[in-house]
Formats: structure tokens, C-alpha cells, sequence
């Protein structure tokens, strides 16, 4: 996860760092480029059995035209999110609880480890048997994967808050209150931030696992009937697409969170 | 100097006492100490000697076992703005600037906005920050660093100023430098100063009196006036009366 970081803040610094970005960006493309060409090569001549990419394209220009591939992306981005969504907004503050109260901590944390140590997707027959096979089982696998990334996050960042900034605080008279709100909620924003792009990851993982089980649209569903079908070109659109969410999600939270610690020394 | 009105921090039998879980060991010793108005004291010993573990039962962050300590007569029951604390490790909020982090506790007291900014522009300029007043933190030197968390300690008009060895993350040069600034707010703002350290120089640069503690258990060994005028200069630091009274510490702080 530093990797990709550390390329996107020399871009976003100071002037001389952009020659690097540009000969970086240059490079990726052309690994792109060559990794089009490799993906051609063998496939044209039939040998692996995989579509080349010009079949994948015209798929793509297809699904495009007839608006299918937009409602499969609505139905899945709709579930990821709603289940992303809800995980975090429960997390942050179990988290917080969690690392504020000891007493909290001890209840609550041989669930949580107990919780992260089953896959979310192993949770789906569960989940299906008694929510049914609506969207509800779905959502909540989701909300259960990125629930439990966000949560561990947050409740580190609020234990490792440093104490003698916590101390400075309080010689200048803070409160609790003012203590939670103004060292706490600041100090472990980086560590939620984390969490919350490692909550947004699982959750996209999760998701398509979800509706290659059970599923009437979404992304995953298509790849589901394209298998049926022998369909490998619409697999290869599915697969391309989820990719590329998956990627300007991350990409999107990342510039959230490097926003919002500016102030981090970073080393 | 050393008349005897009111002390403005009494030391009465001050015992700490830390439990392992196998023993328990007393970091401190019933220290009993007056320390005046106005005085400068600062206290050295080695490691483990208590003098931290006695500034933060005055800051109030900790709970003596046994005993009290008294500020302007009252019992300490907890931390409060008029005892102002410097860290070692600066500990300024890193995502404010040095303007913000001055301003932290004048927030806390709810002083209005334009208030808040004139009181925070009088120590920023007092301490010299005036060009960095915007700036965040991870762009200060660590002498920068501790003068922000001095005017921000100095914002909220503490009467007392504890200070835990603030300059001893600091280069030699630097540390020199922040002695004399300090000892000029001081002579200009003056307050109350409590101030630790195991840099025996530093101890009587600054001092009116040098309070020597001794490890195993943390207890008072000795008290050394240090009858040198202020303002301190360079001059006297290389005095042949500076080189006597240093060496009087280091004898009682390290042939313990």
C-alpha cells in the first residue's frame, strides 16, 4: 500500500518532483501497452483459448451501447457502497469506544477477533438461509467485511494516540469531551483512513464473490450467466470493469485521505 | 529572593509509589520542598530519581501515593490551566499550526476569536515565530518546535511553568540558545518555573536554586543556591563562581 502512495505524493509535490511523475506515467503506459501486446499475442493464434483483446473491445462497445453493462454497474456499486457505507458509520464509533473504554474493549474485542478470523464470504449461507436471497444477505456480507477492516483501524489509531499529547491537552484545561474531540478524533484520523480504504477493498472483494452466488444483475451476476454461456469475452468486460472501479475508488479515497493529513510527517 | 511568604508550590511528604506485579518500587521518597514565587528552580539527578515523576504530581497527571502538594495554598486535585507544562517531546498537536496550537488552550477558556488571535501573536513574537506563525509543525526544527509549545504554554497565563526537560531533545547549540530565550521571557513574563533536567550546566545557568535528587529510592539529596545575578550571560557561564557552584552539583549528583 506505500508503494502507489509514495509515486502519488513526489506527483502532488513540489515542481521538480513532476519530471519523475511524467517518466513514471510514461513507463506505466507503456507496461500497459506491452501487457495489450503479450495478451494478443498468445491469444491470437488461439492457443490458450482466450479471447484477444479486440473481441473483449467490441464486447465492450456492445454492453456500452445497450446500457447493460451501466444497470450492472449501478446494481453492484449500489450494493458496495450502501454495505460500505453503513460499515463504516458503525465502525468509527465502536472503534473509538473500543480504545476510549477498557471495559468496552474487553466485551467487544474476542468477538472482533473472533469475527475477522472467518472470511465474510464464508458468512453467505448464513446469510441466505435466514435473510433470504434478496438483496439484504448481500448488503450485509459487505457490511460485515468492511465493518470489520474499519473497526480494528479505528480502534488502533485511538489506542496509539500519542498520551503526552493527551496530557498536553489536558495541562491547558481540556476536558474529556474536548479531549475526545479535539487530540483524539484528529490523531487517529490517518489510522481511520487506513482502515477505511482496507474496509472498501474487502467490501469490493466480498461484493462480487456475493453475486457470483446469488444474484439477479450486478457485475458479478453477468460473469455468472457468461460462464454458462462460454461467454469469454463478457468475463473479460466484467473482470476489466470491476478492476477499474475497484481502482478509482482506492485512488479516489487516497486523495481524501492525503487531504485530510497534510499535517502527517511523513518519513 | 529567598524570603518566606506564602511558597508557591509545597512539596509535603510526597510519596509515589508504582506496583509491578511482582513489587512494588517507590519512585519517590517523601520529598518535601517550598518553592517560591517568582523563583526559578531547577532539579537534576540521575535516572529514575523521581524528579519526573515529582513535576507531574504537581502538574497533577498523577496521584501521589502519600502526601500533598500545595499551589497558593490548595491541594492539587488535578491538572488546571494556571500550571502551565513544557514536554520533552514538544507535544504539539500536528495537525494545527503554530498559530492554532497557541491558541489550543485560550479555546479551552473560551476567550473570543480576536482575543484569542492578539494573546497568540503576543507569545509568538515573544518566543520569535512570528514568520511561522502559519505554518504546521512538521515544518519546525525541534528548537522551534519547544518554542511554539513554550507560548502556547505561556497563552493561557499559567502563574506556574513545569517544565520536563525541555530542552533535552535539542543539539548543544540550539539548547544554549533556548536557555537564554527562556530566562529572557522569563525575566519579562515572570512566572514560577519548576524545571528538570540531568545536564548539570543547564541546571545552574538557569537557576535561582538547584534542587539534587538521588535514585533508589527518588529522594531529595540537596539543595544549592546559586547566587549568580540575572541576566545570565556568557560571561558568567565561563565564571570562575559558575565553575565552583557546577562543580558542587555534579560532586552531589554523581558521587552518590
Amino acid at each position: 500500500m506505500s508503494g502507489p502512495a509514495k509515486t502519488t505524493r513526489a506527483g502532488g509535490g513540489p515542481p521538480e518532483g513532476q519530471g519523475t511523475d511524467y517518466s513514471g506515467l510514461a513507463l506505466n503506459l507503456v507496461g500497459l501497452v506491452a501487457g495489450i501486446a503479450i495478451w494478443w499475442a498468445l491469444t491470437a493464434g488461439g492457443a490458450v483459448g482466450l479471447p484477444p483483446p479486440p473481441q473483449v473491445a467490441v464486447r465492450f462497445a456492445d454492453v456500452i451501447a445497450s446500457g447493460q453493462l451501466f444497470t450492472d454497474i449501478a446494481s453492484s456499486l449500489a450494493r458496495v457502497l450502501t454495505g460500505f457505507l453503513l460499515g463504516v458509520i458503525l465502525a468509527i464509533p465502536v472503534g473509538f469506544v473500543m480504545g476510549w473504554y477498557k471495559v468496552a474493549r474487553s466485551l467487544i474485542e474476542p468477538y472482533l477477533q473472533f469475527f475477522r478470523m472467518i472470511p465474510p464470504l464464508a458468512i453467505i449461507p448464513l446469510a441466505i438461509v435466514t435473510m433470504g436471497i434478496n438483496e439484504t444477505p448481500k448488503i450485509f456480507v459487505i457490511f460485515l467485511a468492511s465493518f470489520l477492516a474499519s473497526v480494528v483501524a479505528t480502534y488502533q489509531g485511538v489506542i496509539s494516540v500519542d498520551k503526552t499529547m493527551i496530557n498536553a491537552a489536558r495541562v491547558l484545561g481540556a476536558r474529556d469531551l474536548t479531549i475526545f474531540l479535539r487530540v483524539i478524533i484528529p490523531a487517529s484520523t490517518p489510522f481511520i483512513l487506513v482502515g477505511v480504504r482496507i474496509g472498501l477493498g474487502s467490501a469490493w472483494a466480498t461484493l462480487v464473490a456475493a453475486e457470483l452466488i446469488a444474484a439477479q444483475s450486478g457485475l458479478g451476476f453477468r460473469m455468472q450467466q457468461a460462464q454458462l454461456y462460454y461467454d469469454l469475452p463478457t468475463i473479460f468486460v466484467s473482470l476489466i470493469t470491476i478492476g477499474i472501479l475497484g481502482l478509482a475508488m482506492d485512488r479516489i479515497l487516497l486523495v481524501i485521505e492525503r487531504r485530510l493529513t497534510v499535517w502527517q510527517e511523513r518519513v | 529572593m529567598a524570603s518566606k511568604p506564602t511558597p508557591k508550590i509545597v512539596f509535603d511528604h510526597v510519596t509515589r509509589r508504582f506496583d509491578l506485579s511482582d513489587n512494588s518500587f517507590i519512585a519517590l521518597d517523601r520529598l518535601s520542598l517550598d518553592i517560591a514565587d517568582g523563583e526559578f528552580v531547577t532539579v537534576v539527578g540521575p535516572s529514575g530519581c523521581g524528579k519526573s515523576t515529582a513535576l507531574n504530581i504537581a502538574a497533577g497527571l498523577l496521584k501521589p501515593s502519600e502526601g500533598t502538594v500545595l499551589v497558593d495554598g490548595k491541594a492539587v486535585e488535578g491538572p488546571g490551566p494556571e500550571r502551565g507544562m513544557i514536554f520533552q517531546q514538544y507535544a504539539l498537536f500536528p495537525w494545527l499550526t503554530v498559530r492554532q496550537n497557541v491558541e489550543f488552550g485560550l479555546r479551552i477558556k473560551g476567550e473570543e476569536a480576536a482575543r484569542r488571535r492578539q494573546i497568540a501573536e503576543r507569545f509568538i513574537e515573544l518566543v520569535g515565530l512570528s514568520d511561522f506563525a502559519d505554518a504546521l509543525p512538521k515544518t519546525l526544527s525541534g528548537g522551534m518546535k519547544q518554542r511554539c509549545a513554550i507560548a502556547r504554554a505561556y497563552a493561557v497565563d499559567p502563574s506556574i511553568l513545569l517544565m520536563d526537560e525541555p530542552f533535552g531533545a535539542l543539539d548543544a547549540l540550539t539548547r544554549v540558545q533556548l536557555q537564554d530565550q527562556l530566562l529572557d521571557t522569563w525575566s519579562r513574563e515572570r512566572r514560577t518555573v519548576m524545571f528538570i533536567t540531568h545536564d548539570v550546566d543547564e541546571a545552574v545557568y538557569l537557576a535561582n536554586r538547584v534542587i539534587v535528587m538521588a535514585a533508589r529510592p527518588g529522594r531529595l539529596k540537596e539543595i544549592i543556591d546559586v547566587p549568580l545575578p540575572y541576566p545570565r550571560t556568557e560571561e558568567i557561564r565561563l565564571s570562575a563562581d559558575f565553575m565552583t557552584i557546577r562543580n558542587r552539583v555534579w560532586q552531589a549528583v554523581y558521587h552518590q
